[in-house]
C-alpha cells in the first residue's frame, strides 16, 4: 500500500476482515522494509548502536530512563540520542540496539497504538500493548539474526485499571513481566546491579528518579558504549515518568539537579 | 431473454439522490460551530456508545449523519488513509483537504456504481494556527463537496438549522456560547426539550497538545449549558 492517492476503496474495512484495527497490516511490506532482504555482515562497524535504557517501579507508577550516546563500532556517533519515547498517553517505549531499526520500531509502535485507539474508540490494555510489541520484535528476528538486534523495554500504567507494569523482551520476541525493574542494552548489567542495591518500590518520584540517574551514571563508568551526563554541553539522560496523570518527561533542570547530586557523591568518595 | 427497461440517466440519478436524501432525513441532524479555540460538533444522539464524530488525525476530525454502518466504514478508511500518509511522509502533511477529496471521490464512485448509494453526509474539519480560520468540508452522498465557513449543519433538517446558525453566530464565541448556539439551532426544528443526556458533543481545540480532538462528557455538557 504505497499509493496514498484519492482512492479509499482498498482502505474501506471489509466485514470481519483480516486487518482489524492494526496499522502495521496496512503498511507492510512496502513501507516497512522486508527484513529478509538485509545483509548486514559487512556493515557491522557502521551500524549505529544505542545503548543503556532502564525502567523501574516507584510508589505512583513507573520511571523510564536512557542515556544519550550512540556508537558505531568503536566510535561515538551521537551524543544527543533519544532512546525513550512516549508510546501513547499512558506508556513509554525505550529502545536499545541498532539505532535505525530501533527508532523505527518505536515510531511504528506508537502509530500502531494511536491507530487502534482511534479505530476502536478505546485504548488497549497494558498487556495488549506489550503483546503487540512482542509481535514487532518477533517480526524483526531476521534482521536480528544478521546482527541488527533491537531489544525494547515497555512500561506504563494501564489506562483502565491504573495498574503500572514493566515488560522486558529478548531479541527473539520473548516477553517477560518485570515486577521491580528492567534494563536493556550494553550497559544494562551494570545498571541492573546499581538499581538492585537502591531499589525501593515505595520510593517517591525524586528518590526513584535519583536511582535511575545513578544507574545510568554507573553504567557509563563501566561500559564504553554508554554515555555519562555531558556537563560541558548540558546533555542529560532522558527521564520519563508515567503515573496516574500519564506520560511526562522531567525537564533538563530537574535532571541536571539529580545529576549534580550523583556527581557530588562520587566526587566525595573519589 | 428479457430486454432491460430503458431508464433515462436523469431519472436514474434523481431516484438515487432521492433515496439517499430520504435515508439521511430519517436520522437526527448535526451542527458544527466554530469558536475561539476551534470547532465544536453537536448532535442529538440517543446512543452513548455509537458515536457520529471521531478523531481522524492530530488536527482533523470527522462528523457524519445517516446510516451508521456506512459512515463507520468511511471513518475507519479515513483513519487508515491519514495514518498511512502521516507515517510515510510527516504528520503535518496530513490535511483535511486531501482527506475530504478522497471521501468525495469515494462517495461519488459509490453513487454512480452498481450498488445502492450511501445514505450519509460528512463533515471534515481541520484547525490550524490561531489566526487561520477553521477548515470545514461538507461532503454529500453523491460526492459533491463544499467548503463551509464558520458554521454548518448536516442531516435532514440542515437548511433550517444552518439558517439559524448563520443568523445568530458571532465571531470569537467561547465554548459554552458555541454549545448553546448549536443546541438552540438543533431545537428550532422541533419542540422537544434537549438535555445533556441526549447530546453528543466533541470537537477540535487548537490549544491542546498534539492530538487536538476532544469529547465532552454529560457532566461537562450539562455544566456548560447551565452557565447562562
Amino acid at each position: 500500500m504505497t499509493d496514498t492517492s484519492f482512492d479509499l476503496g482498498p482502505l474501506l474495512p471489509r466485514p470481519f476482515g483480516d486487518r482489524e484495527s492494526s496499522f502495521t497490516s496496512l503498511v507492510t511490506p512496502s513501507i516497512v522494509p522486508d527484513p529478509g532482504s538485509a545483509g548486514a555482515g559487512s556493515l557491522h562497524d557502521r551500524i549505529v548502536d544505542g545503548t543503556t535504557v532502564l525502567a523501574l517501579r516507584f510508589a505512583d507508577g513507573v520511571i523510564v530512563a536512557g542515556d544519550r550516546r550512540a556508537t558505531a563500532g568503536n566510535m561515538i556517533s551521537r551524543t544527543d540520542m533519544r532512546k525513550v519515547f512516549p508510546a501513547d498517553r499512558h506508556s513509554a517505549i525505550a529502545v536499545a540496539g541498532a539505532a535505525g531499526p530501533a527508532m523505527e520500531m518505536a515510531r511504528l509502535f506508537a502509530t500502531e497504538l494511536e491507530h487502534y485507539e482511534k479505530v476502536e474508540g478505546d485504548v488497549l490494555s497494558l498487556d495488549g500493548k506489550a503483546n503487540r510489541l512482542a509481535g514487532m520484535v518477533r517480526a524483526h528476528l531476521p534482521m536480528a539474526m544478521q546482527g541488527m538486534v533491537v531489544v525494547p523495554l515497555f512500561a506504563g500504567v494501564d489506562a483502565h485499571t491504573g495498574e503500572p507494569g514493566i515488560h522486558e523482551y529478548d531479541p527473539i520476541g520473548g516477553r517477560y513481566l518485570a515486577t521491580r525493574f528492567a534494563v536493556s542494552g550494553s550497559g544494562g548489567i551494570v545498571a541492573a546491579q546499581s538499581i538492585r542495591h537502591r531499589f525501593d518500590p515505595a520510593a517517591d518520584l525524586d528518590t526513584a528518579a535519583g536511582v535511575a540517574v545513578t544507574a545510568l551514571f554507573d553504567a557509563a563508568e563501566q561500559d564504553s558504549a554508554t554515555g555519562g551526563p555531558d556537563l560541558v554541553r548540558r546533555i542529560y539522560p532522558i527521564v520519563a515518568v508515567i503515573d496516574a496523570d500519564g506520560y511526562r518527561e522531567l525537564d533538563d533542570e530537574a535532571v541536571a539537579a539529580l545529576v549534580d547530586v550523583v556527581v557530588e557523591e562520587h566526587r566525595a568518595r573519589a | 431473454m428479457a430486454t432491460p427497461f430503458y431508464v433515462a440517466p436523469e431519472q436514474m440519478m434523481q431516484d438515487r439522490a432521492e433515496y439517499a436524501r430520504k435515508g439521511i432525513a430519517r436520522g437526527r441532524s448535526l451542527a458544527a460551530v466554530t469558536f475561539d479555540d476551534g470547532v465544536l460538533f453537536v448532535s442529538e444522539n440517543p446512543s452513548r456508545l455509537l458515536s457520529k464524530t471521531s478523531e481522524i488525525y492530530d488536527r482533523i476530525a470527522f462528523a457524519a449523519v445517516g446510516k451508521y454502518n456506512e459512515f463507520e466504514s468511511l471513518r475507519v478508511a479515513g483513519i487508515r488513509l491519514a495514518d498511512v500518509k502521516g507515517y510515510q511522509y510527516a504528520r503535518e502533511d496530513v490535511t483535511a483537504k486531501s482527506l475530504a477529496t478522497a471521501y468525495s471521490q469515494s462517495l461519488g464512485a459509490i453513487f454512480m456504481g452498481d450498488g445502492k448509494p450511501y445514505e450519509v453526509e460528512l463533515l471534515i474539519a481541520q484547525v490550524n494556527g490561531p489566526t487561520t480560520p477553521v477548515e470545514l468540508f461538507h461532503i454529500l452522498y453523491d460526492g459533491s463537496i463544499v467548503d463551509e465557513r464558520d458554521v454548518v449543519a448536516i442531516g435532514g433538517e440542515a437548511d433550517a438549522i444552518t439558517e439559524h446558525l448563520r443568523t445568530n453566530w458571532e465571531e470569537g464565541a467561547d465554548l459554552a456560547g458555541a454549545l448553546r448556539l448549536a443546541v438552540a439551532a438543533l431545537t428550532t426544528t422541533h419542540d422537544r426539550d434537549v438535555t445533556a443526556t441526549d447530546l453528543e458533543v466533541s470537537g477540535l481545540d487548537r490549544t491542546r497538545g498534539r492530538r487536538q480532538f476532544f469529547r465532552l462528557d454529560q457532566e461537562e455538557v450539562a455544566s456548560l449549558l447551565a452557565n447562562t
